[in-house]
């Protein structure tokens, strides 16, 4: 049985027993009393050398091993490295508490992410092998000629990856911050140097092998607690075979929630909170000086009575903290009246799909819905880093297993994230709605000194009501282990996995970044005749420099950076998809059509996301204010407009313009058949 | 131009029936997921389980199929490859 396997298989074999031998010793030293903390800090130190061994063993000096591995790398294996590659904190940590948060509607995501790699296999995956390049500038370049499309190509595959990489280095901050207790922006760095062991040295060779290390972590990692979650409440620890059951048990009491007088009344007070931040908003300018009186009066009124000074002191921070002006109150008290306005709302029936009190509320959400996936199912399959993973196979019929590889070993997590959401609803409702907030179980206030779960007793009545609970969608995956009671180990586990599920997406991403700047950049069109070592020494320092510039964006922590993951799948969208389909299947596209179609769609959805997300900012030109959303549709799907502008844009200008010659040869080389034929 | 050859008029038309079923199913069942979900399949929401489970199965399926049909094709014109 264990000689039937290639020799790789059996080193990956060994090293998941390693780990899994790991963890059960760390398991027996933890009931033995070892610190929760120890437990931490060994997961952090064996994970990350695990990593950087393999790093290190992966270095080379090669163009053809650091750019594209030597294009050795074994379907299967490609499929788990793509699995990792594409698997980032925010399918981790961010998914299942989507889909707790939005029931049916965070589905959007799940199909989305999957479906993208269908456009994968079918229409980019074998071409790009037997093209048989570096990067996908490469390949728009050979197509269309010329380096004008490659610049614009570099731009937007550095833009869209740098928002990406500065949001998986973000997470590497969170967890270690909140796991081995490290500083946050110490987190960060310890966090760069986890991700520079495995792609300085060796590219991605280095890059792959460690990916598909990390991405046997991350999977066992994932379901672990789930399936003991599962056979705890259901006695089956298959929790994606079973949680049809525990949703309709879910959805019996979320019915109850909907007429329970005591969520009535919290609810009802949040409403009447909203209604007084909005007649404070109308009530501009003079809402604010009139609250800063108040204050000031009940300030005084407290010094010339003896009571203590700790009032006093917090009155005055109060009136301190107050907004500066009315500009800045309006955008700071719509904030709350939003939250407010939220949290008054009737909570959602999990398994309902587009939810809404009227026919068009429900369409609307139909319509968010599909565009979601739309925007989702492009961008995925536009990503350059995931892209670039289908070079790396030895042969076209390799590329196209490798496609599915990569889905079956990314649907193992996708099926898992609506059972964690049910089961952690379950939980919560089942166990936690409805008891004493005195007795609240301690990792309610732990994740609240962090600032991600925050309960409020609106009502004052000491007891906790569903409304008055509320979870940030990353602490789902964090929390459950703590949820469900489980030892302190689940919880390291489940924290190294998400920290592998940060890192190997950022190695991949900083790749791409590099090897765009490095190889089409200052190879192809600065210094052509450069030897292949200095183009290495040139790919090494950049990979360093674009490393420490994400870590520094991600230590001044970026609020808005999960919104920003979505729009680089709209930005990587509109810019390549067109181009890139087009460019195989249409002989007719043209270089001046291709050019045409990504700047358009490029500019349309950057604009659309900043109308709708920076509107009123003057320094940018937009002082009238946020635009109203067209066809209801938010700025997560902004890539709906720029794709199919990108597309029409593509056709009209081609038409226009006669195709180059290069054109036919190239497309005949790439259209011909011959699956096994090594490539170039 | 050369006129295209059998074996590209064959990849494209697979590619062009598989892209198609890829649609129907992604964008066209979905739309109806509030209906189905007045159907039950193993104790969930038939919409619901479709939208989390069975429609990645059905991704899966595609893409087996893409590679199996796609091997085949390049074996019965491998006569066609020259060598590079």
């Amino acid at each position: 049985m264990l000689s039937s396997l290639t020799r790789l298989q059996r080193y990956y074999l060994y090293y998941t027993g390693i780990f899994l031998l790991f963890v059960v010793v760390l398991a027996a030293l933890e009931r033995a009393g070892m610190p929760a903390r120890w437990v931490g800090y060994a997961f952090l130190v064996f994970t990350v050398s695990m990593y950087a061994t393999i790093g290190v063993f992966s270095r080379t000096t090669d163009v053809s091993e650091y750019y594209v591995a030597g294009r050795r790398v074994p379907a299967f294996f490609n499929g788990m490295a793509t699995g990792a590659d594409w698997m980032s904190a925010a399918s981790f940590m961010g998914l299942a508490g989507t889909l707790y948060l939005q029931g049916f509607q965070g589905l959007a995501y799940v199909i989305g992410w999957t479906g993208g790699f269908v456009l994968v296999a079918l229409l980019l995956a074998p071409y790009l092998r037997r093209f048989g390049q570096y990067t996908i500038p490469d390949f728009l370049s050979a197509r269309y000629g010329g380096n004008t499309i490659r610049l614009i190509a570099v731009f937007a595959a550095i833009l869209a990856s740098f928002v990406y990489v500065v949001a998986q280095i973000y997470g590497v901050g969170v967890i270690t911050s909140r796991f081995v207790s490290l500083q946050f922006e110490v987190g960060v760095f310890v966090g760069l140097a986890g991700i520079l062991v495995c792609s300085f040295l060796g590219g991605m060779r280095a890059v792959t092998w460690t990916q598909v290390a990390q991405y046997l972590i991350l999977i066992v990692a994932y379901i672990t607690p789930v399936a003991i979650l599962s056979y705890n409440v259901t006695g089956v620890p298959v929790p994606q075979m079973v949680y049809g059951q525990v949703l309709s048990e879910v959805s019996k009491l979320e019915e109850g929630l909907f007429d329970s007088p005591t969520e009535l009344e919290v609810r009802e007070r949040y409403r009447e909170r909203a209604d007084q931040y909005a007649q404070k908003i109308m009530q501009l300018p003079h809402s604010l000086t009139q609250e800063r009186e108040r204050l000031s009066i009940q300030i005084n009124e407290l010094k010339s009575s003896d009571v203590q000074m700790r009032e006093i002191v917090l009155l005055e921070r109060q009136r301190r903290e107050l907004p500066q002006d009315p500009a800045q109150a309006r955008e700071r008290w719509e904030k709350e009246m939003y939250e407010a306005l939220e949290r008054s709302k009737p909570p959602l029936r999990h398994a309902e799909a587009f939810p809404g009190d009227s026919e068009a509320e429900r369409n609307a959400q139909r319509i968010n819905f599909l565009a979601l996936i739309f925007c989702l199912t492009i961008g995925t399959a536009a990503l350059p880093h995931v892209l670039m993973r289908y070079y790396t196979t030895p042969t076209v019929a390799q590329a196209r297993q490798s496609v599915f590889w990569s889905l079956l070993f990314i649907i193992i997590l996708y099926v898992t994230a609506p059972a964690y959401a049910v089961f952690a609803k379950f939980e919560v409702l089942s166990n936690l709605a409805g008891i004493p907030i005195a007795k609240l179980p301690g990792w309610v206030a732990a994740w609240a000194k962090v600032g991600l779960v925050s309960i409020e007793d609106i009502n004052g009545d000491g007891i906790m009501q569903f409304a008055e609970l509320s979870l940030n969608p990353d602490v789902i995956v964090l929390a459950t282990p703590e949820i469900a009671g489980m030892p302190y180990v689940v919880s390291g586990l489940v924290a190294a996995g998400a920290l592998a599920a940060a890192l190997s997406t950022a190695d991949g991403l900083l790749l791409t970044i590099t090897s765009a700047l490095s190889h089409d950049v200052y190879y192809r069109i600065f210094r052509p005749q450069s030897s292949t070592q200095f183009r290495l020494v040139i790919a090494k320092s950049l990979l360093l420099v674009v490393a420490v510039l994400a870590a520094t964006v991600a230590a001044q922590k970026p609020g808005t950076i999960l919104s920003m993951v979505a729009w680089a799948f709209s930005i990587a969208g509109s810019a390549f998809f067109p181009a890139l389909v087009l460019g195989i299947f249409w002989a007719r596209a043209t270089r001046a059509g291709a050019i045409a179609g990504m700047l358009v769609g490029l500019s349309l959805t950057v604009y659309y996301i900043l109308r709708l997300e920076f509107g009123g900012y003057s320094w940018l030109g937009f002082a009238d204010g946020p635009l109203n959303p067209w066809f209801h549709l938010q700025s997560t799907s902004a890539g709906v407009f720029g794709i199919l502008a990108g597309f029409v844009t593509n056709i009209a200008v081609s038409l226009m313009t006669r195709p180059s010659p290069q054109a036919a040869e190239f497309l005949e080389r790439i259209r011909r058949p011959g699956g096994r034929e090594e490539g170039a | 131009m050369s006129a295209p050859s059998s074996y590209w008029r064959k990849t494209s038309r697979l590619t062009a029936w598989l892209l198609l079923l890829w649609v129907v199913l992604t964008f066209g069942v979905t739309w109806f997921a509030r209906e189905l979900n007045e159907y039950s399949f193993f104790g969930f929401p038939f919409g619901f389980y479709f939208a989390a489970q069975g429609i990645l199965l059905c991704y899966l399926g595609i893409i087996v199929h893409y590679s199996r049909r796609m091997r085949d094709l390049d074996a019965e014109h491998e006569s066609e490859i020259d060598p590079e």
